[in-house]
């Protein structure tokens, strides 16, 4: 399986993105700068964590108006599975390929430490190698995490399903505990906590891993004949 | 601001003006002897802020010599941006420490996050990439509402430049005491990782190769700031406030990967970023290190604001800009790298082979100077030392003996005073993780991070009780270097080499400048016994407000060596059953201890005593036990004594609890601050086979899963405390005193 | 030469935590009687004269400059200075 890692300016988790994908779970993985980002051919797309442009005017907004962005569009609708982590995730909520928005958290500061999620949907491909309901440990480290959307926005994540992972115990004041939403389709996901940082048990948890494990299992049970 | 058309240089020798930047009537006549003339004011500017304390070390140099240097693992010893220690596989690990206190003092949010912009740049300017950021912070009791302010800010702005910059912010300390009320102390370390063959160089060789200015473009920010680094903060300074930089972290971290992908083109010579004294230190240091000249034309560098005078330009401290010398012909491949990352690299000045330091400006020749003069003529002071009265004082009175009745009050008391409570409320708002290599995050003895691909780890640690350097500064000085070695073994790794922050008063005070000495002195024979040189450091004087000295503080960063990530120990208990020992002995030493604090107010008597041999001994004996495996968790013993030691261990929010006797008198049992000393676990069947390793092993009981800490002292017992209820004391102490109302 | 005044305000039933950490602030101050504070942003851009300024500003505004599921935004152009 062959993962594209997408660098903007100022992302820096994308070489984390990179090593969970190339050694924790053993795939290809290529870093491609956001100017000359060709992203055909790739099985997956990880948009890393970081500050892309400074987070200068909102986290997200101005890379989401880079043409890579244009790319990515085409292949959400292509059914190709990115997934966006932390200001991944602020810039797919951006450029509307998420529902939502993502404020500044309630007590207005930065926070950095492990928070236990709980997987509400494992019947996703980013989620299949985890137990519905498992209580997993990954890292926050965000300022604007605070997941937004009005009740109506709500509702329909509810009744898709769209809602895979909430906080145990709410660090930030998002809306209904979201700590990742997938888009209608189920192909893009988005999430605030750092599954690329617990791929690991030296990390303090390898939580993370199925669910690069699970994009793996996915694409091969789909793509890889006799898998 | 000063316009230098307008002064010439008659009026700069008549009216003194060189006396507002910092230069002395003596030192303005070496000048005029070196340049044969009357320097002009661009000329006595550059040479202000060359020969400042914070550039030339003029008052330091003499101490600064007796620092050990060398060691068989030194790669880069000080003078460069920053050290370089050997750690085998052909890398190295790069780092240093910086201040940061008087701009944070003016404006804490921006002078903190510049200190860590600062510090970086020397990190990745060396060819390293910054693996982890560090800092000390030093503030005065939590009590105002200033005090507070300017606490909650700076660590604001190492957050917001730290995290934005994609380098984890791992460890650190902060303690609170009166007498950094008016001057708060911000250091910053930062560490990187290379391959030892990538090493940089500051230097511009090579006749007729071409200088090069990337980064942020020049504007009139900071300027003066290395002299306003070395002066007392007063009233006036505090309208100061223009001297303070503003950071920008999407630029810097922009460099950060432009300049790691330019090490690679053989195009590149030398490579120096411009921090305090901006463009001035950083073209002049480069020229002089390689034996040459430079010619500069100012009309190239890029400016931000309209009618910059050269004066302005040179001085300027605007923050993430690099200087580069480039081989002649190839500057192209230099731009094409940077254009990647939407940087202009401009070519700005030629490699001369005259040994000036010639500026250009609208056509004219604004500047010419002997270019070694900046760097090497800068006169040094043998400043006038003299024993305080204070000091002779204490070292005369009676071993303080505090009189404690409750000791389970006295140990929550302790837990919440703010130098020993939980500083979560601060590492919480630093990403620690970033590039994921960290195994232990702040809040332990030291951090720990991995080094990928190999069976290694590195083990880091800042550290620095100036309650100890007041009332002894030799002895404070000895202990600075232990403790912060103790940290590091206690993590599992062998201590390499240290970066000192030296932050001291004025030292034209002869009492302070002898503080200086002793401190140096002190660190010196530690460093030497403990096989710790010294690889890089920083000096900041005149930490003054209202004509009263901080306490010396000479901040130690240390760095040590995993030598396989199997001996990664942890501070905290693990296992129910295991045993509990405490290494090392015990005495009733209270002078400038925690417990005195509280139940003085103060600090006075004498510091605990080290004994150097003991502590390198005791050491390498528990990192051998560790390496053997024998040990599971092992915590150093600082402020607060073995009781706040043996209750940090249980906070694991696990249920932990412990069961232990103590011997001797209760109150130094539990409370003093002996040092050498480390509170270690061991699993049962292990017991034996410690004991014979470990000399001075005292077995005190076994953790529990009881989730209380039980004390007896062999007949009774005198603490019985739920594990929960005090970690919350410790943890909340701090967010409480921000909380209430000054 | 114009001068395009933007303000980017929270939509109304948006939780402002910074508006309302300010406010808290401001009356503990003893201004008890300011009853609430919303956190926005202001933006000038100096811009070329244009036939089409206030359809150009509007998509600036809709792309860039604001977030329509949060945020909305009002504008103002005035004859700018000419640099």
């Amino acid at each position: 399986m062959k993962f594209a890692v997408v660098v903007f300016p100022g992302s820096n988790c994308d070489r984390d993105m990179y090593y969970a994908a190339k050694e924790a779970l053993g795939e290809e993985a290529d870093m491609l700068w956001y100017k000359d980002a060709n992203l055909d051919g790739y099985d997956a797309i990880l948009i890393p964590g970081g500050f892309s442009y400074g987070d200068y005017l909102r986290c997200g907004a101005i890379a989401s108006t880079s043409k890579v962005v244009e790319q990515l569009r085409e292949k959400a609708e292509a059914g190709v599975p990115i997934l966006g982590v932390c200001n991944g995730f602020q810039i797919l909520v951006e450029s509307g390929l998420l529902p939502g928005a993502l404020m500044r958290n309630k007590n207005l500061k930065f926070m950095c430490h492990f928070e236990d999620l709980v997987v509400e949907n494992n019947e996703t491909i980013f989620t299949s190698n985890y137990e519905k309901g498992e209580v997993i440990s990954i890292p926050i480290a965000h300022m604007e995490g605070n997941y937004y959307c009005d009740e109506e926005t709500l509702a329909s994540l509810r009744d898709n399903n769209q809602i895979v992972f909430t906080y145990k115990n709410n660090p930030n004041g998002s809306a209904a505990d979201i700590a990742g939403v997938t888009n209608e389709r189920g192909n893009v996901l988005g999430m605030m906590p750092h599954p690329e940082r617990a791929v690991e048990a030296i990390l303090n948890s390898a939580d993370g891993l199925k669910l690069f494990q699970s994009m793996l299992k996915n694409w091969r049970e789909t793509y890889v004949a006799g898998a | 601001m000063l316009q230098a058309p307008e002064i010439t240089p008659e009026m700069v020798e008549q009216d003194k003006v060189y006396r507002e930047m910092g230069l002395t009537d003596k030192e303005y006549d070496m000048i005029k002897d070196i340049m044969g003339r009357r320097p002009n004011f661009t000329e006595i500017g550059i040479f202000s802020v060359m020969w400042s304390e914070h550039c030339s070390y003029k008052t330091s140099k003499p101490l600064l010599k007796k620092f050990p240097t060398e060691g068989k693992q030194v790669v880069q010893g000080p003078g460069e941006g920053a050290g370089v220690v050997d750690i085998g596989d052909g890398q190295g690990v790069v780092f240093k420490v910086e201040s940061h206190n008087h701009p944070s003092a003016v404006e804490p949010y921006q002078g903190a996050a510049t200190g860590v912009g600062g510090i970086i740049r020397d990190v990745f300017s060396m060819g390293a990439r910054p693996i982890a950021s560090l800092n000390s912070l030093r503030f005065g009791n939590l009590t105002t509402d200033r005090v507070k302010y300017l606490f909650e800010e700076v660590v604001h702005g190492i957050a917001g430049y730290g995290n934005c910059v994609g380098v984890p912010t791992v460890g650190g300390e902060v303690q609170f005491d009166d007498s950094y009320e008016g001057n708060p102390l911000v250091n910053a370390m930062c560490v990187g990782l290379i391959d030892t063959k990538d090493i940089q160089k500051g230097i511009a060789s090579g006749l007729g190769n071409t200088i090069m200015y990337v980064g942020s473009k020049t504007g009139r920010d900071g300027i003066h700031g290395a002299t306003f680094a070395s002066e007392d903060l007063s009233e006036e300074t505090e309208s100061k406030r223009s001297n303070v930089q503003v950071g920008d972290p999407f630029m810097e971290k922009l460099l950060i990967e432009a300049c790691l992908e330019v090490i690679h083109s053989p195009a590149l010579v030398g490579i120096q970023d411009m921090g305090a004294a901006g463009l001035t230190s950083s073209a002049s240091e480069m020229a002089s290190k390689a034996g040459m000249g430079m010619e500069m034309n100012l009309d190239d560098i890029p400016q931000r604001e309209a009618n910059m005078t050269a004066y302005e330009m040179m001085l300027s401290e605007s923050q993430e800009r690099m200087l580069l010398c480039v081989k002649k012909g190839e500057e192209q491949e230099i731009i094409d790298i940077f254009r990647k990352y939407n940087l202009e690299a401009v070519a700005v000045g030629t490699v001369t082979d005259d040994k000036r330091f010639r500026l250009l400006h609208k056509g004219e020749v604004v500047a010419d100077i002997p270019v070694d003069s900046l760097a090497e003529d800068a006169p040094i002071f043998h400043k006038e030392s003299k024993v305080p009265a204070f000091y002779e004082e204490y070292q005369n009175m009676p071993a303080y003996a505090p009189n404690v009745t409750g000791h389970a009050d006295m140990l929550k008391k302790l837990l919440q005073q703010p130098t020993i409570a939980s500083k979560e409320y601060v590492y919480d708002q630093y990403d620690s993780m970033v590039q994921a290599n960290t195994v232990f995050s702040p809040g332990s003895d030291a951090a720990v991070l991995r080094v990928r691909g190999y069976d290694k780890a590195l083990a880091m640690t800042i550290d620095c009780n100036s309650r100890y350097i007041h009332l002894d500064p030799e002895v404070g000085g000895q202990i600075a270097v232990a403790e912060a070695a103790r940290n590091i073994v206690a993590s599992g790794a062998k201590p390499l080499a240290i970066t000192d922050g030296l932050n001291f008063g004025n030292p034209d005070k002869p009492e302070n400048f002898w503080q200086m000495e002793k401190s140096v002195d002190g660190m010196s024979a530690a460093c030497l016994k403990l096989d710790t040189p010294v690889i890089s450091g920083n000096v900041s004087l005149y930490n003054e407000s209202n004509g009263q000295a901080i306490f010396p503080t000479p901040i130690v960063g240390m760095v040590g060596l995993h030598e396989s990530v199997s001996h990664i120990t942890p501070s905290h208990f693990q296992n129910e059953g295991d045993a509990i020992y405490v290494i090392g002995e015990t005495a009733a030493e209270f002078g400038g201890s925690e417990l005195q604090n509280v139940l003085e107010g103060r600090y006075f008597g004498k510091a605990p005593a080290i004994d150097l041999e003991v502590e390198a001994k005791r050491q390498s004996e528990l990192l051998e036990a560790i390496r053997s495996g024998l040990v599971v968790s092992a915590h150093d013993i600082s402020e607060g004594g073995l009781a706040v030691a043996v209750a940090e261990s249980l906070f694991t929010g696990k249920g932990f609890g412990a069961n232990i006797a103590v011997e001797g008198e209760l109150t130094a049992a539990l409370f003093s601050e002996s040092q050498s000393r480390f509170v270690v676990s061991v699993k049962e069947a292990d017991r034996q086979a410690f004991e014979q390793a470990v000399e001075n092993a005292h077995y005190l009981g076994t953790v529990s899963n009881q989730g209380k800490l039980v004390v007896s002292n062999g007949t009774e017992e005198v603490i019985n405390e739920e594990i929960e209820a005090l970690q919350q004391l410790w943890r909340g102490a701090i967010p409480c005193l921000l909380k209430s109302k000054a | 030469m114009k001068l395009v005044k933007v303000h980017v305000t929270l939509k109304e039933g948006v939780l402002d935590p910074q508006g309302k950490a300010v406010q808290g602030s401001l009356n503990r101050l003893g201004y008890e009687f300011v009853q609430e504070v919303r956190v926005g942003k202001y933006l000038e851009l100096t811009v070329e004269d244009d036939a089409n300024i206030e359809q150009k500003i509007e998509e600036i505004c809709n792309k860039l400059l604001a977030n329509p599921v949060i945020e909305n935004y009002e504008y103002t152009v005035e004859e700018g200075v000419t640099q």
